[in-house]
């Protein structure tokens, strides 16, 4: 019996088990599926990390690398190389390594932290020819940072999420021209500062309602058509235009990675594919938490740093029998607020409430009820989805509370 | 007199900001801007702008290693800085923070990772 | 000097080499593509027809019927999985009534065994998620479904194994009688000799029987388009399910596969081109739009990928086998329903290579098993454990969605047919074929083949020719 698994070792793995290491947890093993510690961090090279964390701005590396040293120091246990294949309902854990074969472990409690992948190209249904050269951006990111190659030389980006923006750049300081990030939506899905200084620096265009339409080229990429779409997303056909490329950088969206967490049968959200999670970050099985990628798409490592802390704490809490879980409160969205983390309130504690919008508004007012009655408001002059809202819901705010609905209102 | 507006990168956030400038390109006043860094962005942004780079460099075992500019340097100056680093040689062992070219446009290149 | 040399490594190609090499005869294989099953052998419905489409009296009645009931027998030899999961031929009117009783006729005089036609409430006991509109079907149990390019992979394999030769990337551009043999000539400049030859160039089978003499075979290619949806949709149907045929062809189908996905498809649209292999909005639109008529369910979401593949259609309505120059025999035209016929062609062709003299002696040494590709996966913990302890290769896991582990991906590059490039690794142990399609293992893969192959990480290819992943080295070119 070990009393807390972390299955992965990324950027929420390790926050999450200080924080359980400091909340007084000595019996901790994390499982990591890649040769190091660090995650996806390791490959995301720039900077732009930690500001709200450290006060700075930090590499992925260095973020990552801050972590490690404090996970080494304490000497909290970790498995490198190790895929968890299998979690039941019951905390027993089937993992695989070179060294101890497949395996199983029985936890007190779990945190599931393994992160997100990308979408790829066959997802979206691209047609065309299906030749070497279509790349999801961070494999690209992987290779020009890790591997030290280059996946291509004349690069068209479909999505402007942020690993592709990023990727924009770091293709053009290789050498690479990059021809057009193309984004089926009227906005941007990555942050405005990426938009800035990965695009306008290197003055790549960003061409929005745009997507790709087909692939051309039989063994390698030879070029891509794209389209202006309408309203609706429907590629509008004369404006279909060829672009001479040899790869398609793909940024399209990520998934969480929850494939054992649905194989252990916890209740997974539709529109987040993680976890419906209370407010400590436990799923529907007691004892299972999850925190960062795996439980929604972040934008930001610090908020994974700082939900992981709030998921470790609280499966520290749970080995020690003292977690709360008291009252039964509810969350609701209306159409405007796409979902929230978390989805229900089981203490009448000081709340933070993390939520994703479903469009772009303008002078938007964030209103909780309870019921009928408004129990709290803030506006905020802009709002869009790339960009996760937060708000502080008050424990004598909860004093009477039922049923949550978190709504958005614009004027 | 001149406006520019301007994506502050200083922060996530990304705040909308205009900087108006008098004939000389002088920076009369940074409105939009939700903190102080903001304005001295916009300031920098108009009259010397400067980037951070971030990079890999190669090794002497043939890998490659992140590295970082440790303080912006001049936008302008962003390839030669490149070309500088795809020139350079990493000796291992590096810990994080060591520097492996020193004096690059006002900065210095740091690898961003340990190695042995 | 080989016996027999037979061109094109797909199905029909690689069931006759592994049935010709249980006698001794020195056999080879060529193939223009980087890797066998590159044609329509790996992008086709995955499907063992029962025998109930095909105009009786026709080869493909004949052989089809023969070949399914052969397949069971073939693909536990060779460790492919394989299953009878039963045909549903849906209608939904009296116009469609009428068709289904017409195959069923026609089944009945092919030799298909269990036929029947089922009403709408037994229709919908058997399967839940048909759409509640369907009045009736046609009721095929012994269709199956089976794994087409892990057939071929193997049966080439299991060949080789017995002492077949593969020549891999040996495009045929001339076939030179002499008197006793044929010279054949690749686009490179390569030559082997073979006393007989088999034509099983697919798409291509008319320009190489043009080669050995004049003939009247003319082959076009028709398009089919495919979705294919991820394991959580996988449940959806049991049976293969068809719509009732029309004028537009057999029609779109939609089938669990043997390795639990969800396929959907194929299109039919007739091409010029022989290497178009593209797939477009329209197709994939028109695929969907089918399957939502038959089954009710089906979740975009959930799509994996999309594929074409490109029939071989000969010009007689028929599958063409037969010999239009000395010791030169035609496997041509094998469109639909070849997959399944396929062990049977085996047979026809080599009782046409006895009729025409090649001497047969049973080769005694001939062992008709192969290890499963999949067996590491399929076996027992213990088992497993005791694998990983004397290799390690096979506890690091590489492909995260489908658990494919490093040391069966070295197995693959090491097995006959090797696989010399990522999609070869891909069709022979998975990796790459999970949701994530490769984004977080290709790197990986890629590190081992080179390694194996001992050749340069940027030399590796997704298929061979020019499909190079890599354009080069970081650090290499910014001079601005």
């Amino acid at each position: 019996m070990t009393e807390l698994v972390i299955i992965g070792g990324g950027p929420a793995g390790m926050s999450a088990a200080l924080a359980a290491y400091e909340n007084g947890v000595r019996d901790i093993l994390i499982l990591e599926r890649d040769e190091r510690l660090g995650g996806i961090l390791q490959q995301c090279i720039h900077n732009g990390f930690g500001l709200h964390r450290f006060g700075e701005e930090l590499t992925g590396p260095e973020y990552a690398w801050r972590y490690e040293e404090r996970v080494r120091e304490l000497g909290i246990p970790f498995k490198l190389n190790t895929m968890v294949m299998n979690i039941t309902a019951d905390k027993e854990i089937t993992a695989t390594n070179s060294i101890d074969g497949i395996f199983t472990i029985q936890a007190k409690a779990i945190i599931l932290a393994m992160g997100c992948r990308e979408r790829s190209r066959g997802a979206l249904n691209i047609a065309g020819t299906r030749p070497a050269g279509v790349y999801s951006a961070g494999t690209a990111q992987k290779l020009v940072n890790m591997k030290g190659y280059m996946p291509g030389k004349n690069v068209v980006i479909l999505g402007s999420g942020d690993i592709g923006l990023i990727m924009a750049r770091r293709m053009s300081l290789e050498g690479a021209k990059v021809k057009a990030v193309c984004e089926l939506m009227p906005y941007s899905g990555g942050l405005a500062r990426n938009i800035e200084q990965c695009l306008n620096d290197f003055n790549i265009p960003l061409l929005l309602s745009h997507t790709v339409v087909k692939v051309h080229g039989k063994k390698r990429v030879e070029g891509v058509t794209i389209a202006k779409v309408d309203q609706f997303g429907k590629p509008i056909e004369d404006t279909m235009e060829f672009i001479e490329c040899d790869t398609l950088l793909l940024s399209v969206g990520l998934i969480p990675e929850n494939e054992i967490s649905r194989s252990a049968g916890i209740d997974i959200n539709r529109i987040t594919n993680g976890a419906y999670v209370t407010q400590s970050r436990e799923t529907s099985i007691p004892g299972v938490f999850a925190c960062g990628n795996v439980l929604h798409v972040h934008d930001l490592v610090d908020y994974v740093s700082e939900e992981a802390e709030i998921a470790g704490e609280n499966a520290a809490l749970y080995i020690k029998g003292e977690l709360k879980n008291d009252i039964d409160i509810p969350i609701e969205t209306d159409g405007k607020v796409r979902y929230t983390v978390p989805q229900r309130i089981t203490a009448k504690e000081d709340t933070k409430i993390f939520f994703r919008v479903a469009n772009v508004y303008e002078n938007a007012t964030i209103k909780v009820y309870n019921g009928d009655e408004i129990i709290f408001k803030t506006s905020k002059s802009k709002v869009a989805p790339g960009e996760m809202q937060c708000i502080t819901l008050k424990a004598q705010l909860l004093q009477n509370a039922e049923k949550l609905r978190i709504g958005l209102e614009v004027f | 007199m001149a406006t520019r507006e301007l994506i502050c990168i200083i922060c996530p956030k990304g705040c909308n900001l205009k900087a108006e400038l008098d004939e000389d390109g002088k920076v009369l006043e940074v409105t939009g801007n939700t903190c102080k860094r903001g304005a001295e962005y916009a300031e920098n942004e108009c009259t010397n702008p400067m980037r951070t780079v971030t990079s890999t460099m190669r090794c002497s075992d043939g890998t490659v290693i992140p590295v970082k500019t440790t303080t912006p340097i001049p936008k302008g100056k962003i390839y030669e800085c490149m070309n500088l680093i795809n020139k350079g040689v990493v000796n291992l062992p590096v810990h994080i923070g060591d520097i492996v070219i020193a004096d690059v446009f006002g900065s210095n290149i740091a690898v961003t990772e340990n190695r042995t | 000097m080989y016996d027999v040399a037979i061109i094109g490594g797909g199905v029909v190609g690689g069931m006759l080499a592994r049935a010709l090499s249980s006698y001794k005869l020195k056999l080879c294989i060529v193939e223009k593509e980087n890797d066998v099953a590159m044609g329509a052998s790996k992008a086709n419905s995955a499907i063992v027809h029962a025998g109930f489409d095909a105009e009786p009296g026709t080869l493909k009645a004949k052989l089809n019927v023969r070949g399914s009931e052969m397949m069971e027998q073939v693909a536990k030899e060779l460790g492919v999985k394989y299953k009878r999961n039963g045909s549903l031929v849906v209608g939904f009117n009296d116009d469609d009534k009428k068709i289904i009783e017409e195959l069923y006729e026609r089944g009945i005089k092919n030799g298909v065994k269990e036929l029947s036609i089922i009403e709408s409430s037994e229709l919908h006991t058997l399967e839940a998620n048909i759409s509640p509109d369907a009045t009736c079907a046609l009721n095929a149990p012994t269709g199956a479904i089976i794994c087409p390019y892990e057939l071929t992979i193997a049966a080439i394999g299991n060949a080789m194994d017995n002492g077949a030769d593969l020549k891999v990337n040996f495009e045929v551009s001339k076939l030179n009688l002499c008197n006793e043999f044929y010279e054949i000539t690749s686009t490179d400049g390569d030559m082997i000799k073979a006393k007989y030859v088999v034509n099983a160039a697919g798409v291509n089978a008319d320009s190489v029987a043009a080669m050995a003499n004049e003939t009247d075979i003319k082959i076009h290619p028709r398009r089919g388009e495919y979705v294919l949806l991820d394991k959580t949709s996988g449940g959806l149907v049991s049976h293969t399910i068809f719509r009732t045929p029309s004028a537009m062809g057999k029609g779109i189908l939609v089938t669990p596969t043997v390795d639990g996905n969800l396929l959907l498809g194929p299109t039919a649209k007739d091409m010029e081109d022989k290497s178009d292999t593209a797939t477009t909005a329209d197709g994939l639109s028109n695929v969907l739009a089918n399957c939502s008529e038959t089954t009710v369910g089906i979740n975009l979401r959930d799509t994996i990928t999309s594929f074409c593949g490109l029939r071989a259609v000969g010009n007689t309505g028929d599958f063409i086998i037969n010999s239009t120059a000395e010791r030169f025999i035609n496997a041509a035209g094998i469109e639909s329903p070849g997959l399944s016929a396929s062990p049977a062609i085996a047979e026809y062709i080599i009782d046409m290579l006895l009729s025409m003299g090649l001497e047969l002696t049973k080769n005694e040494k001939f062992n008709p098993i192969r290890k499963p590709a999949h067996l590491f996966r399929e076996s027992s913990v213990a088992e497993r454990n005791r694998i990983i302890a004397e290799n390690r290769a096979y506890g690091r896991i590489i492909c995260r969605c489908e658990g494919v582990s490093e040391g069966e991906i070295r197995e693959a590059i090491r097995t006959n047919p090797p696989a010399r490039d990522l999609d070869g690794v891909k069709r022979r142990t998975r990796a790459q074929m999970g949701r994530c399609q490769g984004g977080f293992c290709m790197p990986y893969i890629t590190e081992i083949l080179s390694e194996e192959l001992g050749v340069t990480y940027d030399s590796i290819t997704k298929n061979g020719g020019n499909s190079k992943l890599i354009t080069g080295k970081t650090k290499e070119g910014c001079e601005r």
